[in-house]
């Protein structure tokens, strides 16, 4: 295992266990104001929209990117499948058939 | 009589299959996006969170720099830190070692049964939250290192379409919490949602691909609340 791993799990770990046990140290009201709130919740759409869309690109230095046209194939039933089922295990199989027909057939 | 560890475990088994399925999944990706089998257990010991270990996973494909990778899952977990301070006043009096072994667990399954449990007026105890807890944990320790084993038994996995998982998985989480996600109008989502969408594009071009997703969240908070203001 690298360094450059050991740090990240490590790090990752460290900020995701403070945020979840420092509430229950400060149990005595602290509120945090309104608006920082409403911004946090906001984090997780947002990101995962940003990590979604992302995906769906080529990126070249310098230039827009392009369409990574296979992921952007395979997303439309994968979407359907995740309307349908609500159900991470299926939207996971679902888009993983999808891409294993596409490079089989298509591409 | 006061509920037990073994009552607490016994909560936790409807939300079981959740933590397996995406367990099992959060390990075949990983190990589809080149970690090993020790990385992706101890990710699932240390950092214990579904979501951030597929965002983990994907900005490590991309080579982020270790200090984005942190502050990224940071505000990705401020979520835990809303769920912490709904959970907390149902256990302020007891001890603080029983307060942080339950923060420490606590996920968004665990925070939901417990939460429908005090609506119910169940007299929920450190031991019986510890159970519904360490049942979940271990559940999904064991499914993330199924998970990888199954990815490493496959020998070509673009083939079968595994690097396609994280994508699927980030397609299912977002959707997910588009749905979930009760407290903002459709349309202050969809702005949000769309100003991600164009400042990403736009910055792909001019900054590296992990920070164009840091800057274009930003720009996505700030979207959403200035709409909620206006509205």
């Amino acid at each position: 295992m690298s360094t450059y791993s050991l740090l990240i799990i490590l790090g990752s770990g460290i900020v995701t266990w403070l945020p979840r046990i420092i509430p229950f140290l400060l149990v005595r009201k602290l509120q945090l104001p309104d608006v920082v709130i409403r911004f946090l919740s906001y984090v997780p759409i947002c990101i995962l929209t940003a990590l979604f869309v992302q995906n769906l690109f080529i990126v070249k230095q310098g230039e827009f990117p392009s369409f990574n046209l296979e992921y952007c194939i395979a997303a439309v039933p994968t979407i359907i499948v995740a309307i349908l089922t609500r159900n991470l295990m299926w939207i996971v199989i679902a888009g993983m058939s999808c891409m294993a027909l596409i490079r089989y057939f298509i591409i | 009589m006061s509920l037990t560890f073994k009552d607490g475990a016994r909560a936790c088994v409807p939300t079981l299959l959740g933590y397996i399925g995406i367990g099992i999944a959060a390990g075949v990706v990983g190990k589809a996006s080149n970690l090993s089998v020790l990385e992706v257990t101890l990710m699932s010991i240390i950092i214990y969170a579904g979501a951030s270990q597929f965002i983990i996973t994907g900005l490590m494909m991309v080579a982020t720099p270790i200090t984005a990778v942190i502050f990224t899952v940071f505000l990705v977990n401020s979520r835990h830190f809303l769920m912490s301070m709904a959970t907390a006043p149902a256990f302020r009096r007891f001890s603080l070692i029983n307060n942080i072994g339950i923060g420490s667990l606590l996920t968004d399954e665990s925070f939901a049964v417990a939460m429908n449990a005090i609506a119910n007026k169940a007299p929920i105890t450190p031991p019986w939250m510890h159970g519904l807890n360490v049942t979940a944990y271990v559940a999904w320790i064991l499914s993330c290192l199924v998970g990888a084993l199954i990815g490493e038994w496959l020998p070509n996995p673009a083939q079968f379409g595994l690097d396609y998982a994280l994508v699927a998985m980030f397609i299912g989480l977002l959707y997910l919490q588009l749905i979930g996600d009760k407290t903002k109008s459709i349309r202050n989502r969809i702005i949000a949602m769309l100003t991600v969408t164009v400042m990403l594009i736009f910055l792909l071009r001019f900054v590296s691909s992990e920070m164009a997703i840091l800057f274009s969240t930003f720009a996505g908070c700030f979207m959403g609340i200035i709409v909620e203001r206006k509205a």
